[in-house]
């Protein structure tokens, strides 16, 4: 039992903040049916937005709030511009719109090497954020109850915004069937660029959270994209109930292997059961079915 | 190993269903067609007709049964289902557009040859092949890539894909729709021609179409059998007069011709999830 | 487009085959030689990458896998032949007294590693693409899951030092079966072999491409659906495609290993893996000598530009990946046919890519 209490512990902080870049992830590529490999970067860019407003507020107790919603807002306006200037081009090659976006990464990846100290960059971490819980007789680090609660946040809000603004079921309309939606007289342009900024934005709030956690440097977003990704394929396109499953069971998963083996093992462990479950569930965990194959 | 069915096999659906997540698309259908027919299967849109076929080809979960003489077809994968003897055409044509006309109807034919044939190169033109040509009047088409063919040139390239591929059950979906009225005739009598050894099963809208070249027809309402029989059968029962041309009838049906099919499904899949949610 | 004049095309190779192993070595410095020998290695791998994407539509983001089972083959054996018959010596410095791992001892024989230079990445991408295609896992799903691959294998190789050599890799090698890799002659030898070995794998394509099973590949790749209904099993036909296209990257991998003198995990993870995209999207996936082509010029920017002005060369990738693949999908190689069709007037449309997408649409 003592075996299984910081795996897991740990590993549900790991899966709040996959669920935290998962999640506009899965927002963007269920409205586009595409990857956007840049999503890492936008993360990357939402934990050096930490860095920046804590140049500017003193006070780490204070910049980390004003940090979320600061994040949000740059990492969303960073992914309208892409959507605007590139993918908006692209929606009917949504293979080559994954190359291009990988294209973009690179260049994010590259300035932020060059604007920022290649080693990184140290965000503070909040006084009020220091102590511990502890739970079972195992101190659980402040920091990782604040990813949970944060992903929680996030989820609900993103929840209640889906379902109950008039925007929400738009999104959602477009995402069931883009051509029906036209017809009913939805601006899919709009949507899709409205999606884009709140999937980019929430990859901000992800980033802030990340840079609590771990360093904050240009490599950051890289490490970060392919396994949300992972977590998007297993959950199912659009299903946030299959997201939040499948984020906390890679987390927990890769945090059991790491603790068991070695965290280069539990890589390579998790992608052999995502390969498994894919031959078990091709379509991921919940799948909305029609008459048409995806 | 599937062997093909023999050339006298009737086609008999007993009972099918489809559902998607508890929409019923079809429910409890039975028809048979047979060779040497012209089957039409009509019906308001939404009515279940494609879905039906999905059914039968395997790329639609279905329950009840549909055999090809002895074979059952429900269950099995959609190629296997193929090399059973079932071809069958989609709503929008669709053929390999960045291949030429010999090189879309070569690989229908290929299913028939030898794998180590695969690495070869193509020399000359399969006799098979010549003969789907010339039934479907493309010999001069032969180099063209078939992209660039007129929209009904494509539909009869579908049906020569299935001449080759030697189905004995053609299940077309709307195999006339958006073709001039010269071409609906020329399809017309070509269907009469291929269905004197095979089974042929058409999915239409154009009921001009289906009185001048049908020989027995199924009508489809809400997923079930309205009515079945003759032309003549079908038009005089009351029934059908109500769907068609009935007063609430004429005007959900023109207001439903405007949405495609999957559409219907997916709108009732969209009210279901805001029933859930 | 696919209308082929396949004499022209073998007249081609035939050109490429003298200017790599007649012209190439009697101009070329040895410096440079042995860096066109890199840029070969690079080549043949983005050839199966033209193989399995271009034609076959499916994006393979992580053939820095299969290049690391045929660089990793050979350097094993290698090492060990620079060993003699004692223990390799990083792994002394790691731990003087440990044996050597039980996975390196057949590697000491010359027919096991071409063996396994074969056989390892056939047997690899032949279960994880049965695995992948019966399932119809394909699009974004594929190529992300062949790129956490890559990341995968390179993280494991980094960390298992004793092993493998982790990050420093293995290099140091004295010979190639036999030769003294010292020897300029010997050099010459290798790059030979190398661009012999990517002339073959041209001629193979070449013969794949106007084959049938080359219209079968170009037709699952633009409507799988229809070909199931033609009484196919697409996943048979794009598992062909794939375990060409890992067999190619595995033959570039081990060539790499005696030209280079040194593999490490850098050279076949996530970056190395789309650095080797870029080259056959820059090329023309889908044309016969673009992916090749394309290898060796990106191959050429990374070692010059990438070594003097890596800043640059990066923004250089990144900006490729952009503007080629939203203004030239069919890379370079589609120029000339740009070029003809402008003459000819903007009236005549080239053809119809739209339509395909539409047809993909219906099927799928």
């Amino acid at each position: 039992m003592d075996a299984l209490i910081p795996p897991l512990l740990n590993g549900s902080a790991q899966g709040a903040l996959l669920l935290l870049a998962a999640l506009g992830l899965s927002l963007t590529f269920g409205q586009m049916g595409v990857i956007n490999m840049a999503h890492g970067e936008f993360l990357m860019i939402g934990a050096f937005t930490a860095y920046l407003v804590q140049q500017v507020i003193d006070s780490s107790d204070l910049s980390i709030p004003v940090a979320l919603p600061v994040a949000f807002v740059v990492a969303g306006l960073f992914g309208l511009l892409l959507e605007v200037s590139i993918i908006q081009w692209m929606y009917r090659r949504p293979l080559d719109t994954l190359l291009v976006t990988v294209g973009v990464s690179l260049i994010l990846q590259q300035a932020a090497l060059q604007i920022f100290p290649s080693q990184g960059v140290p965000v503070e971490k909040p006084g009020w954020l220091d102590g511990q819980l502890t739970v079972l007789g195992y101190d659980w680090p402040l920091r990782q109850v604040f990813t949970i609660l944060l992903a929680t946040v996030c989820v609900a809000a993103l929840a209640a915004w889906l379902k109950y603004t008039s925007f929400g079921r738009r999104i959602r309309a477009t995402v069931h069937n883009r051509d029906l939606a036209e017809t009913a007289g939805i601006s899919t342009r709009t949507v899709d660029r409205l999606t884009f900024f709140v999937g980019s934005g929430l990859a901000g709030v992800a980033g802030v959270a990340a840079s609590l956690i771990g360093g904050t440097n240009s490599t950051m977003g890289a490490q970060y994209i392919i396994p949300a990704f992972l977590v998007v394929a297993a959950g199912g396109i659009g299903q946030l109930k299959g997201t939040i499953i499948a984020a906390l069971g890679v987390g927990v998963g890769l945090s059991c292997f790491a603790y068991w083996t070695t965290g280069s093992l539990a890589q390579v462990l998790a992608f052999i059961l995502v390969i498994v479950f894919l031959q078990v569930r091709p379509q991921g965990l919940f799948t909305v079915r029609t008459r048409s194959l995806v | 190993m599937t062997t093909p069915s023999s050339s006298g096999d009737s086609l008999v659906v007993t009972d099918l269903h489809v559902e998607f997540s508890g929409f019923v698309a079809v429910g409890g259908v039975s028809f048979d067609a047979h060779p040497g027919e012209v089957r039409f299967l009509i019906g308001p849109n939404g009515a279940g007709k494609t879905t039906c076929i999905d059914a039968i080809t395997g790329l639609s979960a279905a329950t009840g049964s549909a055999k090809l003489g002895e074979q059952e077809l429900l269950g099995r994968p959609v190629h296997k289902i193929v090399r059973l003897g079932v071809g069958r055409t989609f709503q929008t044509a669709s053929v390999f557009n960045e291949l030429s006309v010999l090189q879309n109807l070569d690989i229908a034919a290929g299913r028939h040859r030898r794998w180590t044939s695969l690495l070869r190169t193509r020399r000359g033109v399969d006799p098979s092949i010549m003969q789907a040509l010339e039934e479907t009047g493309l010999v001069d088409e032969l180099a063209t890539p078939a992209g660039i063919l007129s929209h009904g040139q494509k539909q009869w390239l579908e049906i020569a894909m299935l001449l080759v591929q030697d189905a004995q059950v053609l299940l077309l979906d709307e195999p006339v729709a958006g073709m001039s009225h010269d071409e609906r005739t020329a399809t017309g009598e070509l269907l009469q021609r291929i269905a004197a050894k095979r089974i042929v099963l058409v999915v239409e809208h154009d009921m001009d179409f289906m009185r001048r070249y049908a020989t027995r027809v199924t009508v489809l309402h809400q997923g079930k059998v309205l009515s079945q029989g003759t032309v003549a059968e079908v038009q005089a029962d009351p029934k059908v007069q109500e769907v068609y041309l009935g007063t609430a009838g004429a005007a959900t049906t023109a207001a439903m011709a405007a949405v495609p099919e999957e559409a219907a499904a997916e709108l009732a899949n969209l009210q279901e999830e805001d029933s859930h949610a | 487009m696919t209308k082929l004049k396949p004499h022209l095309s073998l007249g081609g190779i035939g050109v490429f085959a003298v200017l790599l192993l007649a012209v190439a070595p009697s101009v070329l410095t040895d410096h440079w030689l042995s860096n066109l020998g890199k840029y070969c290695c690079w080549a043949i791998a983005a050839v199966g990458i033209g193989l399995a994407w271009g034609r076959g539509g499916m994006l393979v983001m992580g053939q820095g896998v299969f290049f690391a089972l045929g660089a990793y083959s050979m350097a094993m054996h290698l090492t060990l032949e620079t060993a003699g018959d004692g223990v390799p010596g990083f792994m002394v410095l790691y731990d003087p007294l440990a044996p050597l791992p039980a996975f390196w001892e057949p590697f000491r024989s010359t027919a096991f590693t071409l063996l396994a230079i074969v056989v390892l990445p056939v047997v690899a991408a032949g279960i994880l693409g049965y695995a992948l295609f019966k399932r119809r896992v394909k699009g974004a799903y594929f190529a992300i899951l062949t790129q956490a691959l890559a990341v995968a294998l390179a993280t494991l190789v980094s960390s298992t030092i004793r092993e493998t050599g982790g990050d420093t890799g293995l290099s140091d090698f004295k010979y190639f079966f036999g030769y003294v890799l010292n020897d300029p002659a010997n050099r010459t030898m290798v790059y030979l072999i190398t661009a012999g070995l990517l002339v073959a794998c041209l001629l193979v394509v070449w013969q794949l491409y106007r084959s049938r099973f080359g219209e079968l590949l170009v037709a699952t790749r633009d409507a799988e659906e229809r070909v199931r209904f033609l009484g196919y099993d697409p996943a048979n036909v794009k598992l062909v495609a794939f375990v060409g296209a890992a067999l190619m990257a595995s033959i570039g991998g081990a060539m790499f290993v005696p030209i280079v003198g040194i593999i490490t995990p850098a050279e076949i993870g996530a970056a190395a893996s789309i650095l080797m995209i870029a080259g056959v999207a820059f090329g023309g996936r889908a044309s016969l000598f673009g992916p090749a082509l394309g290898a060796i010029a990106v191959g050429w920017g990374q070692s010059s530009l990438g070594s003097t002005w890596p800043e640059g060369w990066t923004y250089i990738i990144g900006l490729l990946f952009i503007v080629v693949i939203l203004f030239l999908p069919k890379g370079l190689s589609s120029l000339p046919a740009r070029f003809r069709a402008a003459r000819r007037g903007p009236g005549e449309p080239l053809a119809a890519p739209a339509a395909t997408r539409q047809l993909e649409g219906v099927t799928s």
